[in-house]
C-alpha cells in the first residue's frame, strides 16, 4: 500500500488529506447557517447536537485513549476525570481548579499503579 | 432576532478595540494554557513521526483541530491517503453543527458571507465554548471582531507550543506526556459544563458522555454523528415536552 506522504509529499498531503477533509465541515456549517435565526427551533436542536457530539468526543478521548495516555489504566483515567469534575463543581465552577485536580489524580494514580 | 441595523458605520477603532478585547479574553482563559500543553504533545508527536517544524506550524494554522492533527500525524506515514482523509474528516464532523449554532449569533443585517469566512475557520471547541458564553453580552456589531480576536488569541499559543513541543520531543517522560494528552478531555468537559445552564444543554452533555462510548463500541461507523443526533434529539425532545407542560 502506498502511503500519502510517499505519493504526495508532506505538504500536498497536508492540504489534500488533512486540511480539506477537515475544513469541509466548517464550510458546510457556513452554508447551512445562511438565513437561520438564533432563536429558531432548528438552531436550538443543532446546538444540542453539537453539545452531544463534543460530549461524545470527550468520553471517547478518556475511554479509548491513544498514545502515552493509553499506558495509564482506564480506572485511573476515569477516577481522574471524576475527581476533576467534583473539584470543578465544589470550587466555584472553576475550570482551572478542575483541570489541576484531575491532572494531579491522573499523575499520582499512574505513579502508584503502574500498568 | 437580528437586531435592527444601525445607520452609523462601525468605527474602525471600536472594531480594533473589540478584537483586542477578544485577544485579552483568550489569554485570561484557561484554554490558552490548556492548548499550550496539548500542542506541546502534538509537536512532539510530529517530531517523532519525522515531519518538519514548518509542517507542524502549518498544520495548526490550516487544520486547527487537535484530534484531526493527531490522526493526520500518526497515520500519514503508514495508511493509504483515502483512509487518512476519511479518519480526519470523521473526527471533524462536530464543526458543522458548531458553526451553524455560532453564525446566527455573530451576524447582523450588514454582515456579508465573506466577513464570516475567518470566524468559520477559527472555530474550534475552545473558541466556540468561550464565545457561546460571552457573545450574548456583547453588542452585535462588535461580535465578529471580538470572535476573531478570541480565535487569534487561542490559536497563537497552539502554534507556538507546536514548535516548542517539536524541539523538546524525546525529553518528556511518559507520565508527563500522558498528562498533556489528558488536558484536552478534562478542560473540554468542564468548560462545556460551565456553559450548560439550561436543561437541554445539561441533558445533551450527560447523554453524549454515555452514548459516545456505547456508539464507539458498536462499531457502526460515523459513531460521533449518531451520538450527536441521538443524544441531541432526546435532549431537545425533553426540552420541548417540558415547555409544552408549562
Amino acid at each position: 500500500m502506498s502511503t500519502a506522504v510517499a505519493q504526495l509529499g508532506p505538504y500536498l498531503a497536508l492540504i489534500l488529506v488533512g486540511f480539506l477533509p477537515n475544513e469541509i465541515w466548517r464550510l458546510l456549517g457556513l452554508l447551512v447557517a445562511r438565513g437561520l435565526d438564533e432563536e429558531s427551533e432548528i438552531v436550538v436542536w443543532v446546538r444540542a447536537v453539537a453539545t452531544a457530539i463534543l460530549a461524545g468526543v470527550i468520553a471517547q478521548l478518556i475511554v479509548t485513549s491513544t498514545g502515552a495516555l493509553a499506558a495509564i489504566p482506564l480506572a485511573v483515567r476515569v477516577a481522574a476525570v471524576v475527581a476533576g469534575f467534583l473539584a470543578f463543581l465544589l470550587i466555584r465552577r472553576s475550570v482551572f481548579a478542575g483541570v489541576a485536580i484531575g491532572e494531579a489524580v491522573l499523575i499520582l494514580g499512574a505513579l502508584a499503579l503502574p500498568p | 432576532m437580528i437586531s435592527p441595523r444601525s445607520d452609523a458605520p462601525l468605527a474602525q477603532d471600536s472594531a480594533v478595540a473589540a478584537f483586542a478585547r477578544g485577544m485579552l479574553t483568550a489569554w485570561r482563559s484557561v484554554f490558552a494554557y490548556v492548548l499550550f500543553g496539548t500542542y506541546i504533545g502534538i509537536g512532539a508527536l510530529a517530531h517523532d513521526f519525522g515531519f518538519s517544524v514548518g509542517w507542524m506550524v502549518l498544520s495548526t494554522v490550516l487544520i486547527w483541530a487537535a484530534p484531526a492533527q493527531v490522526i493526520l500525524i500518526s497515520t500519514l506515514g503508514s495508511a493509504a491517503p483515502i483512509d487518512t482523509a476519511l479518519a480526519v474528516s470523521l473526527s471533524s464532523v462536530r464543526f458543522m453543527p458548531m458553526v451553524v449554532a455560532l453564525l446566527p449569533m455573530l451576524r447582523d443585517a450588514r454582515t456579508r458571507t465573506r466577513h464570516l469566512l475567518v470566524p468559520t475557520h477559527l472555530t474550534a471547541i475552545s473558541v466556540w465554548a468561550e464565545a457561546m458564553r460571552l457573545l450574548p453580552a456583547l453588542p452585535r456589531d462588535h461580535r465578529i471582531a471580538f470572535y476573531n480576536g478570541l480565535g487569534t488569541g487561542l490559536i497563537t499559543p497552539a502554534i507556538t507550543a507546536g514548535a516548542v513541543g517539536f524541539y523538546v520531543a524525546g525529553q518528556v517522560p511518559v507520565v508527563f506526556a500522558a498528562g498533556l494528552l489528558f488536558l484536552t478531555p478534562l478542560s473540554m468537559l468542564m468548560s462545556i459544563a460551565r456553559n450548560s445552564r439550561t436543561l437541554i444543554d445539561r441533558m445533551a452533555l450527560a447523554l453524549g458522555l454515555v452514548i459516545g462510548p456505547l456508539m464507539a463500541a458498536t462499531k457502526v461507523g460515523l459513531d460521533l454523528m449518531w451520538t450527536g443526533i441521538i443524544a441531541g434529539t432526546i435532549a431537545y425532545a425533553v426540552h420541548r415536552l417540558r415547555e409544552a407542560l408549562q
